[in-house]
């Protein structure tokens, strides 16, 4: 196993927001997590990349528990999972350029020179080559989850976490950052996606999780979990959602 | 250092201190009271009067904001003799706050009624509000929101400031803690004591502005 | 009463009063310049210390919180007083000016430190969290992300702060600090109108706050990018 996350629990300020959530990753592998708003499908990325402290339960990275109390271990694991997020969070700040080598830069200290031709050519694969000196106050919404995605993949990690990335988006910006996720999927890209975008989580999704109330109830192959849900939450889910 | 703290000889002063911390809070009231008509005047004046009348109150607001209060009473309380006014200490002080203040709350009050906006009143007329019924329920309330904050936040300041009416005799808390000084030298844990006080004073007008703002105008407004 | 400025101004206007207004408009500058340099140090480095997102032992915040509560909540005058004092106590005879300077340290860390506080607290959380998870030490964040969106709150509000600071060190006329109130009092003491000595040194103050003021609209246009004013 890749990454394998078992038995974890995790909540704020008291509420539990996940309760005894177990699956695991395969390198190359696309897993999403889908379910109702609230049903903790954030909490769990949020919890692989330390923004959350887990409160029980083992997460392994290549068979080795990571320590989520020790900070270098926490950064350990940030070198090799990237998120990105629903609201993009780009730096308002720097250019898109400039968000995408600012890490890279500073955090491994790779050379300028490199770490600037790379950063240039994530923002042209994300079909972003005309915004380099762009801010992101001046791009658009599917723009700038695009100049993330290019920041994400700036550090090189080896699995991508998707957070909600097109709800915050207006629906005809949606295609052009799904597409962008496509390509990466076609390379072999590993990536864990929350997403409440069926069609596509069925189309690259090797298997789906079912979440709800913060429990996984049901996991599949997308095919499986959509046409026949074996439980009766999920069934109301996948009917309410695909009537959309 | 063999100094021995001696605060029995100072505890004994704390209610003639308490008594000038109230001097303090009413020289911050009255200053405050008068300087809110001035810069109601003025404010008026900024955004209907002449051209000429506006020009002065920029010279006033500006020339009051940048300098001194301490010299600005200086120059009230030696200058003003010599053209025939007579102030005693607390008049001199008095008049030098409220003109200080009133600089700052032409300012204050000038940024409120700028951002009453244009939109909310054409909204008002649309649907058919007299004018009194305009300045009623949306001119008033909008004011008082936006001022409120602010306005609380200068009157702190202001009691702050009196300490300076010291300085010319007025017996408010740091004048009387100057006075305790002068009697038994316990300097240290005088002006402790009177700090502390300034502390509890600014931090309880700081809450009951809040809980009066929120009470009477039903505002949250961040105090001080 | 102008006629007797005009009468009294070639009196004034000596050369050996203007080298007295001289130095007296150099330790006027000496305590706001070190007062306001140090205070602002110290202002950012309290406003860091109180950062939930910078620093994770609770007490240290709150220590941070009670040093700005305390000194700004205390006149200015009562602190130079309490700071000459305690100094006295201690045994140290203290040059008059370092007392003076002290003073408004302490009351321009708090005021700058809350000034700080203010503009980190206005950038959003998710710049953080991005951050973060990019492996960024806070510093790092704080450096290159926050404090840059943060000026547009910062700098007005402190350029307001810079000013009170000047005008603030007029109290230190009362611990016989040679600045410009001080040299006032003493041309009017000798015989000098109070219109004609304290007229002059209010002209002096106005001249560096104004100055000082241009100079904050200067600066809040450098580090304000174009794209992102209003």
């Amino acid at each position: 196993m890749f990454l394998s996350i078992d038995g974890l629990s995790a909540g704020y300020g008291g509420t539990r927001v996940l309760e005894d959530v177990s699956f695991s990753l395969e390198r190359g592998e696309i897993v999403s997590l889908i379910g109702p708003s609230g049903s903790g499908k954030s909490t769990v990325l949020r919890c692989l990349v330390g923004l959350v402290p887990p409160e029980a339960g083992r997460i392994a990275l290549d068979g080795s528990a990571v320590d989520y109390t020790s900070r270098a271990a926490v950064r350990g694991v940030r070198d090799r999972l990237a998120i990105v997020f629903q609201q993009y969070n780009l730096f308002q700040n720097m250019t898109a350029l400039d968000n995408v080598a600012i890490a890279p830069l500073k955090v491994k200290g790779w050379p300028k020179a490199e770490v600037m031709a790379d950063a240039k050519r994530l923002l042209d694969t994300v079909g972003l080559g005309d915004k380099h000196g762009a801010y992101p106050d001046q791009l658009s919404g599917g723009q700038q989850q695009r100049v993330a995605i290019a920041r994400a993949l700036a550090l090189k990690p080896d699995v991508l976490l998707l957070d909600e990335i097109t709800s915050a988006l207006d629906p005809e910006l949606v295609t052009e950052v799904l597409d962008t996720i496509r390509g990466l999927a076609a390379n072999g890209m590993t990536m864990l996606v929350v997403s409440h975008e069926m069609a596509f989580v069925r189309e690259v999704s090797s298997r789906v999780l079912f979440m709800d109330r913060g429990r996984v109830i049901e996991t599949g192959p997308p095919a499986e979990l959509f046409d026949a849900p074996r439980t009766e939450r999920a069934r109301d889910f996948v009917t309410k959602i695909l009537r959309h | 250092m063999n100094y021995t703290f001696q605060w029995g000889q100072v505890t004994g002063h704390i209610p003639y201190l308490a008594g000038g911390a109230m001097i303090a809070l009413q020289l911050a009231f009255f200053g405050f009271a008068i300087g809110m008509v001035v810069g109601a005047l003025c404010a008026a004046t900024k955004a209907y009067g002449p051209k000429a009348a506006r020009r002065l109150v920029d010279a006033y607001v500006s020339f009051f904001t940048n300098t001194p209060l301490l010299v600005q009473i200086f120059f009230l309380y030696y200058g003003l003799p010599d053209a025939g006014i007579f102030l005693d200490s607390y008049q001199a002080v008095l008049v030098g706050i409220s003109l200080n203040a009133g600089a700052y709350l032409t300012e204050i009050q000038r940024a409120g009624f700028m951002s009453v906006r244009r939109t909310e009143l054409d909204a008002a007329a649309t649907l058919g509000f007299s004018r009194l019924q305009m300045i009623r329920y949306v001119v008033v309330p909008h004011l008082l929101k936006t001022l409120y904050a602010p306005l609380a936040n200068h009157y702190i300041v202001m009691v702050l400031g009196t300490s300076i009416a010291a300085i010319f005799g007025v017996e408010e808390l740091t004048g009387r803690a100057l006075n305790v000084n002068a009697i038994n030298f316990r300097s240290f844990e005088i002006f402790s004591i009177a700090a502390g006080m300034y502390i509890t004073l600014t931090i309880a007008a700081s809450a009951s502005l809040y809980w009066f703002g929120l009470y009477a105008f039903r505002i949250k407004a961040k105090v001080f | 009463m102008f006629a007797t400025l005009i009468a009294e101004a070639p009196r004034f206007f000596t050369y050996w009063n203007m080298v007295f207004l001289a130095t007296a408009v150099g330790n006027t500058l000496v305590m706001a310049f070190a007062g306001c340099g140090l205070g602002l140090l110290f202002g950012l480095g309290l406003a860091v210390t109180r950062a939930e997102r910078i620093v994770h032992v609770a007490p240290l915040r709150w220590l941070a919180i009670l040093f700005v509560e305390v000194f700004r909540r205390i006149p200015v005058l009562v602190l130079l007083l309490f700071v000459f004092f305690t100094f006295q106590l201690l045994g140290f005879s203290l040059h008059a000016l370092a007392v003076g300077t002290i003073a408004i340290v302490l009351r321009a860390s708090s005021l700058f430190a809350e000034n700080f506080r203010a503009g980190i607290e206005s950038v959003h959380p998710n710049q953080w969290d991005a951050a973060e998870v990019m492996n960024l030490s806070p510093l790092q964040t704080l450096r290159l992300t926050v404090l840059p969106q943060a000026w547009p709150v910062i700098l007005p509000p402190m350029t307001i702060g810079l000013v009170g600071m000047i005008k603030a060190t007029s109290l230190a006329s009362q611990i016989s600090v040679l600045e410009l109130t001080f040299a006032a009092r003493q041309l009017n003491q000798r015989g000098f109108s109070a219109l004609i000595a304290f007229g002059t040194i209010l002209v002096i103050y106005f001249v560096i706050s104004w100055g000082v003021a241009r100079l904050g609209a200067s600066v809040e246009r450098r580090l304000v990018p174009q794209h992102r004013r209003a």
